[in-house]
């Protein structure tokens, strides 16, 4: 069973790494918004430092949505999800296995480009360390929530925009605690409560949303 | 024990007990409404603080706890359609959605109107505020993922779906003014054994409460039996009902 769920992140790797620019469009999208806004609201140091909790998750947020798409696209139309369902291991593990590997693809190039974020919008020290555990715990939550989308909307046409409609609200509560985090931080204050509630979505994330991914997949494929 | 539940995963039985029901959920609604509006707007003592304008509590409140009651009798249903496969239940799920939306799109705008003259802004971005707006977006998303599909038995199946992944923001609209710190005040009826209202604004709220489950549901059941026989439209018994002009 652990060869199985192996198998399936390796293959997702793999082919992800055949067609690499797959993997920086996300990122390269996610640095451009960062520098949409201080050209939009002005550079000061202080307005920057401010915002930069506000900028840095909503970014990730879209950076994500717009490479979630590719979790279960390809395989749809090329029937490799059908041939998951029949597999005889529990498509509820095999999913985990993809969506580890989509965070690993696409949450964990955010979080190792978070420094150069960090200059950008010239935060200090302790609001970096803020900004990267939020991003460590936050990231892989946003993967296993928009997963259960993807699965739900693979099979429309035009899935895009359904996709972010129903995505984003079930987001927001990260969004709202990984901000209060950091900006707990840019004050001076403890962010380990924020960070706990965090790692408490992050686990309820974990276990349940491969049920729901997997239910609605058999919906889309079916 | 639950053998008598099962002919009503027939859509013909369910339809026709949808339309027993309608007209007495109708006639509690009505009267209702008339009692509670006229009590809590004209005879209720008013607000030692607010004055009249707490008044709108009697639309807000029942509206409010509403839109989370029917977000969670969708879950139910949803839940059944998904573990016992009852496509009754999923259609039940497609029948509720925009009532609720529409209810808690009432909650906000009443409290809007209501947080005007109290708080002196028409929006907060406090956490019940905020909680009660995700509500509406996650109403919003399964009407959107509904009506996108085209097979609508898929389409059920995807809604229910998405309703149970979302029903995690009841429990935190609820108790959102007890966790933080919130400028909207807390809930004063729940606690039945010592309300924190007076009894003489308490009952035309509970009316009104009455009236807007009632309202809730009988529109619920008008759109239940019209999913019904929009569904089952290729069966013999509803052409005969089409064509019988009943």
């Amino acid at each position: 069973m652990l060869n199985a769920f192996y198998q399936v992140m390796r293959r997702e790797l793999l082919t992800a790494f055949r067609r690499i620019a797959d993997v920086f469009n996300p990122l390269w999208f996610f640095i451009i918004v960062i520098t949409l806004f201080p050209l939009g609201v002005g550079p000061e140091p202080q307005l920057l430092l401010r915002i930069a909790p506000g900028i840095i998750w909503v970014a990730a947020l879209l950076a994500s949505l717009l490479s979630l798409e590719r979790l279960f696209k390809d395989d749809f139309s090329d029937g490799g999800l059908e041939q998951l369902m029949l597999s005889p291991y529990p498509l509820s593990l095999l999913v985990t296995a993809k969506i580890i590997a989509h965070w690993l693809l696409t949450g964990l190039p955010i979080i190792l480009i978070s420094p150069l974020i960090a200059v950008l919008l010239s935060l200090d020290l302790n609001t970096y360390w803020a900004v990267l555990f939020t991003l460590l715990i936050g990231t892989p939550i946003l993967s296993f929530i928009g997963a259960i989308g993807v699965a739900l909307t693979v099979g429309l046409r035009k899935g895009g925009v359904i996709l972010s409609l129903i995505m984003l609200p079930l987001c927001i509560p990260v969004l709202i605690f990984s901000t209060m985090a950091i900006d707990a931080a840019n004050f001076g204050q403890s962010y380990i409560g924020a960070l706990a509630i965090m790692g408490a979505m992050l686990v309820t994330a974990i276990t349940l949303a491969p049920f729901a991914v997997a239910a609605s997949l058999r919906v889309s494929v079916s | 024990m639950w053998k008598w539940l099962h002919p009503y995963a027939k859509a013909q039985t369910s339809y026709e007990l949808a339309g027993k029901l309608i007209p007495w959920f109708t006639v509690v609604c009505c009267i209702s409404f008339a009692v509670g509006l006229v009590w809590g707007l004209a005879f209720a003592p008013a607000d030692y603080q607010q004055g009249d304008s707490f008044r709108i509590i009697y639309i807000h409140v029942p509206a409010a706890i509403l839109s989370m009651g029917a977000y969670t009798s969708m879950a139910v249903a949803a839940f059944i359609g998904l573990v016992w496969q009852i496509r009754l239940s999923d259609m039940a799920v497609a029948a509720m959605a925009p009532v609720g939306a529409v209810f808690t799109f009432i909650a906000l705008f009443t409290g809007a109107a209501w947080g005007k003259p109290m708080w002196g802004a028409w929006w907060v971005w406090d956490a019940r505020l905020t909680s009660e707006l995700i509500l509406l977006f996650l109403y919003l998303g399964v009407i959107a993922l509904y009506n996108a599909f085209s097979d609508k038995v898929l389409a059920g199946r995807a809604a229910g779906i998405l309703t149970l992944v979302g029903v995690i923001n009841i429990p935190i609209i609820h108790y959102s003014v007890e966790w933080w710190n919130t400028l909207h005040q807390g809930a004063s009826i729940t606690k039945f054994d010592k309300p924190s209202i007076a009894l003489s604004m308490l009952w035309p709220l509970l009316i009104m409460l009455l009236a807007f489950a009632t309202f809730f549901g009988a529109l619920m059941l008008m759109r239940f039996r019209n999913e019904i026989l929009q569904r089952e439209s290729h069966r013999p018994w509803v052409k005969a009902l089409v064509m019988g002009g009943k």
